[in-house]
């Protein structure tokens, strides 16, 4: 199979779309699809100021890479959470963007490390909880929502970047539909658009395949984590993901399909009735945003 | 014989069919993984050659 481009041998053929590229095509296609979906989506202009949250996965830091090497200000925000999984899952993370950082002088990391900050990490602070059935999943997703917002608003920064792809958002997609969670599916989109003390968040690789963004890491040379967070695994997302996955094996670009519809379709109003906002005030003990009366659920956990 | 490595797992398969029915073959999905020889990435139509390691990665990672 030769490169769509130059004729040399490919080095990644992307079914959904019948398109071959060589090693050097591909690093160059791979950005080229992140600036228009920045574009697309009128995600941020050259002047804002970013915060990419990164990891030390695959996505988050192709993302930041990828915003670099487009001119854009991008700074990382890593949130320390003390998982451990046997093999220290945080501490390998952070080694990974450590790595990372090594190979582009001149970038900024922001730093939260939860047990340092507030005396506990993610799996015992759920543990005294008791949400999530075990599972430390809510919390952690609790946690990092908030530290996010609170360094995105802090830090003047103009949107927060996620590095969530399109296998992740339809994976979330297809669990909503699934339960017809129409006020999740309103909310479900590329841009989440700043509001009474919530940053703007955006997603700019969410037309790109989870295969296409791990195939950019590997190209670019960027050492990521491969181990997924030993509390994902036996995830509901990922049971979701492996049969998309059987979808799209037999009927290629069905998962951009399905997302691409599904935007179209709220475009044309079809969740507006359950696009309400639910009202936000500040935490009165921390200032954040919330829902919850009084003081908010990430000050209730400690 | 063609080794194929994934997790902690290897086998050993016929050389002469593509990457990508080797996948098949051993119970895998050619979406969820991406194979690499001699730390490059190769496309899955590429034919497997006598004597070729391959290590096949799990694209889904990270938290």
């Amino acid at each position: 199979m030769k490169c769509r481009k130059c004729g040399r041998e490919a080095g990644f053929n992307m079914r959904r779309q019948k398109l071959a590229l060589c090693a050097e095509h591909y690093l160059e296609w791979f950005p080229s699809q992140v600036e228009r979906a920045i574009h697309k989506y009128k995600m941020f202009t050259p002047g804002d100021k970013v915060l990419v949250a990164v990891s030390g996965g695959k996505d988050s830091l192709a993302l930041w890479d990828v915003l670099l090497d487009l001119g854009y200000h991008a700074e990382g925000l890593y949130i320390g959470l003390g998982i451990d999984g046997g093999f220290g899952y945080s501490r390998l993370s952070l080694e990974k963007i450590e790595g990372f950082m090594a190979t582009r002088p001149g970038a900024v990391l922001h730093t939260v490390d939860i047990p340092q900050t507030y005396g506990e990490s993610v799996p015992q602070v759920a543990r005294r909880k008791h949400r999530g059935r075990g599972k430390p999943c809510a919390v952690c997703g609790l946690i990092k929502r908030y530290v996010m917002n609170r360094v995105a608003s802090e830090g003047h920064f103009d949107v927060l970047a996620t590095g969530h792809n399109l296998d992740d958002e339809v994976a979330v997609l297809f669990g909503n539909t699934l339960h017809w969670q129409i006020g999740y599916l309103a909310r479900q989109a590329p841009v989440l658009e700043e509001r009474d003390g919530l940053a703007c968040k955006v997603k700019p690789l969410c037309r790109l395949y989870e295969r296409e963004t791990a195939a950019y890491a590997i190209v670019k040379g960027i050492d990521y984590i491969y181990e997924e967070c030993p509390h994902a695994v036996g995830a509901t997302t990922n049971r979701y993901k492996e049969l998309l996955n059987q979808l799209e094996l037999d009927s290629p670009g069905s998962k951009l399909q399905f997302y691409i519809t599904f935007l179209k379709a709220k475009e044309e109003g079809l969740f507006q009735q359950a696009a309400e906002q639910v009202a936000l005030h500040p935490c009165q003990n921390c200032g954040q945003p919330t829902t919850a009366p009084g003081i908010c659920t990430f000050c209730r956990l400690w | 014989m063609v080794k194929f490595i994934h997790r902690q797992q290897e086998w050993e398969v016929k050389a002469g069919m593509t990457i990508r029915d080797a996948i098949l073959k051993l119970g895998l999905n050619p979406e969820a993984v991406l194979a690499v020889r001699d730390e490059r990435l190769i496309n899955d139509d590429t034919k497997i050659q006598e004597d070729d390691v391959i290590k096949l990665i799990d694209v889904v990672s990270g938290g």
